[in-house]
């Protein structure tokens, strides 16, 4: 996102395409100040006050048997739906920009729409499916299967809110690298997983990486989606940013804090790789931001 | 296209590449059960209600004020959050200053970090005792739980995208032009108003629709600053989360329903402006 601008001539303040020294930097500690006061300063507050009382009580909140479960359901949620929407993404990719076909701009449109659907109403349409009131939840029950409330319906949920990340990254960048390439290792005999593999996997490795740090990082976090589907049954089907919530409302707010530290952390971890990745591969990463 | 030489419109056009079939297969089958089939879930309950159900829904003073509320402070977030959006754009795509791919990467973290984070964090700040309430405090102003927390939290999510559908065409804008402009004897205030600003409309609004849309839809940042207070500062989709817990599916469903109109309403709309400015500047 942070293109090179192709002038060299910015800096300089006698230039006549560019504001006067005061005026500009007055409008950089405008965009500074904003960012701070909106942006830096929450994420400050969240390490402030997990550390409010100190190291003990920091690390006392991680020597919970919740705080564990909610690490480990967390961890399992991430580990399913990452990989479901990495294959998804692959998928739809290659059947979008290696083909041309009918409808695909509705395919794609479609594709975004978890995208525009509120997190709480992206539950709400599991529990209308598989809920004991839902579509097929009497026969759920009947068969004794429990997906509401339960840790299936956190993954479903989960994998709706991240549905697009993968695919949306990868189909511009796809499009971008055309097909000649893999219709000429076709040519040489390939296989077409053969040419995926060696030709298309390299290609798009960075773009894959970057849609999958995001990816990771929504399904990790997701808050109101997977609220409404897991039940809050503590133990259980408590993930950590609904441990989060619990501990908030019970006024436990050093612990409350010290959990969303390590949600804040991943979210630092993953702001950095991603810059990074920006920074290097910018031009393996997304395809030319006009598109086509 | 080759394809007009072709008596009928075939479905695909010829490709020596494989996996057409498996792929796209894939593609549908996942996006059915996963995003299409329960959406359809949620239409279906709700034309099970009509639309005068659906009205009587809407019209309840309850849901009727969060609706007012989430729409209502969502618009000034998204206005806020979009002018201050094309501030920062501008500062990072035309300025150098130390630190300035660290401030870019800034931006950003209202994606990364999760909202119930952003949720607590806001209202640990905002509440009256709180590092920034304090301060508000002594000017009168109360910022959590009332409508000015949720407008808060929905700035912070929503400047992302203003920043980020702006950006990569104040990169592209072509400077001489600008130097034309200068050239020809407009001052830099005339030259950005009347040369620089108008093809960028179309990003702002873009960015505005999006920001609004989030803000909208969004729960975790905003519940825990808002208070909750029924008809003052409970919003939408939390009212949704309360039908739910008392077994009112068919309530739930009426406002999900209205909700999903607007985003409808919203991507419409940005469609549009992307169409018109396709029309007016040749790009989106």
């Amino acid at each position: 996102m942070s293109k090179a601008i192709p002038h060299g001539d910015i800096g300089r303040p006698a230039s006549v395409v560019t504001e006067g020294s005061r005026v500009r930097w007055l409008l950089i500690g405008t965009a500074i100040a904003f960012l701070a006061l909106f942006l830096v300063l929450p994420l400050v507050t969240v390490f402030v006050q997990a550390f409010a009382k100190g190291w003990e009580a920091y690390l006392a909140a991680f020597t919970e048997q919740d705080a564990h479960a909610a690490i480990r359901l967390t961890l399992i949620v991430a580990a399913i739906a990452v990989p479901f929407n990495v294959v998804f993404g692959i998928m739809a990719s290659w059947a979008i920009a290696k083909f041309e076909f009918a409808g695909k701009n509705l395919l794609v449109t479609l594709i975004d729409l978890p995208f525009s659907v509120s997190p709480v109403v992206s539950g709400l349409i599991y529990v209308l499916v598989f809920g004991a009131q839902g579509l097929i939840g009497p026969w759920l029950i009947e068969h004794d299967i429990q997906i509401i409330f339960a840790v299936p319906g956190i993954v479903l949920a989960t994998i709706f809110v991240t549905f697009p990340f993968v695919a949306r990254q990868l189909i511009p960048l796809m499009q971008e690298q055309g097909t000649a390439e893999e219709e000429a290792a076709l040519t040489l005999g390939a296989s077409g997983w053969h040419a995926f593999r060696t030709v298309t996997l390299p290609n798009i490795r960075w773009g894959l990486l970057y849609s999958v740090l995001l990816c990771n990082a929504r399904a990790m976090g997701e808050f109101g989606a997977v609220s409404v589907v897991s039940g809050h049954i503590r133990g259980l089907t408590n993930t950590l940013p609904l441990h989060v919530e619990i501990l908030y409302n019970e006024y436990n707010f050093v612990a409350s804090f010290a959990v969303a530290s390590l949600l804040a952390g991943l979210a630092l971890v993953t702001l950095a790789v991603k810059s990074g990745l920006e920074w290097r591969y910018s031009a393996d990463i997304a395809a030319g931001a006009r598109g086509h | 296209m080759a394809q007009s030489l072709r008596p009928r419109r075939r479905f695909r056009q010829p490709s020596v590449i494989p996996g057409f079939g498996l792929t796209l297969g894939y593609t549908l089958t996942c996006l059915g059960v996963i995003v299409l089939l329960p959406l359809a879930a949620l239409v279906t309950r709700a034309s099970g209600l009509g639309l005068s159900g659906i009205w009587d829904v809407a019209t309840d003073p309850r849901v009727a004020s969060a609706l007012r509320v989430s729409f209502g402070v969502s618009l000034l977030a998204a206005l806020t959050a979009s002018v201050f959006g094309f501030l920062i754009a501008w500062v990072l795509t035309r300025y150098t200053f130390p630190g300035r791919k660290i401030v870019d990467a800034v931006v950003d973290l209202p994606f990364a970090l999760p909202t119930a984070v952003a949720g607590i964090a806001l209202a640990s700040l905002y509440a009256p005792n709180g590092l920034v309430g304090a301060q508000l405090a002594k000017f009168g102003i109360e910022a959590a739980y009332t409508p000015v927390g949720i407008y808060i939290a929905m700035v912070f999510i929503g400047l992302p995208f203003a920043v980020r559908t702006v950006q990569p065409l104040i990169v592209e804008i072509d400077r001489e032009i600008e130097e034309a402009s200068a050239t020809l004897g407009a001052t830099r205030l005339h030259t950005l108003v009347r040369v620089v600003l108008p093809p960028l409309i179309p990003a702002v609004l873009t960015g505005f629709a999006l920001a609004f849309a989030r803000g909208v839809g969004e729960y975790g940042s905003i519940i825990f600053i808002a208070g909750n207070l029924p008809y003052v500062s409970e919003i939408a989709p939390l009212l949704i989360v309360i039908k739910l817990s008392e077994f009112d599916y068919g309530g739930a469903c009426a406002i999900a329903t209205i909700m999903l109109g607007i985003s409808f309403v919203t991507l419409l709309a940005i469609n549009l402006i992307q169409a018109w400015s396709r029309r007016r500047f040749g790009y989106v």
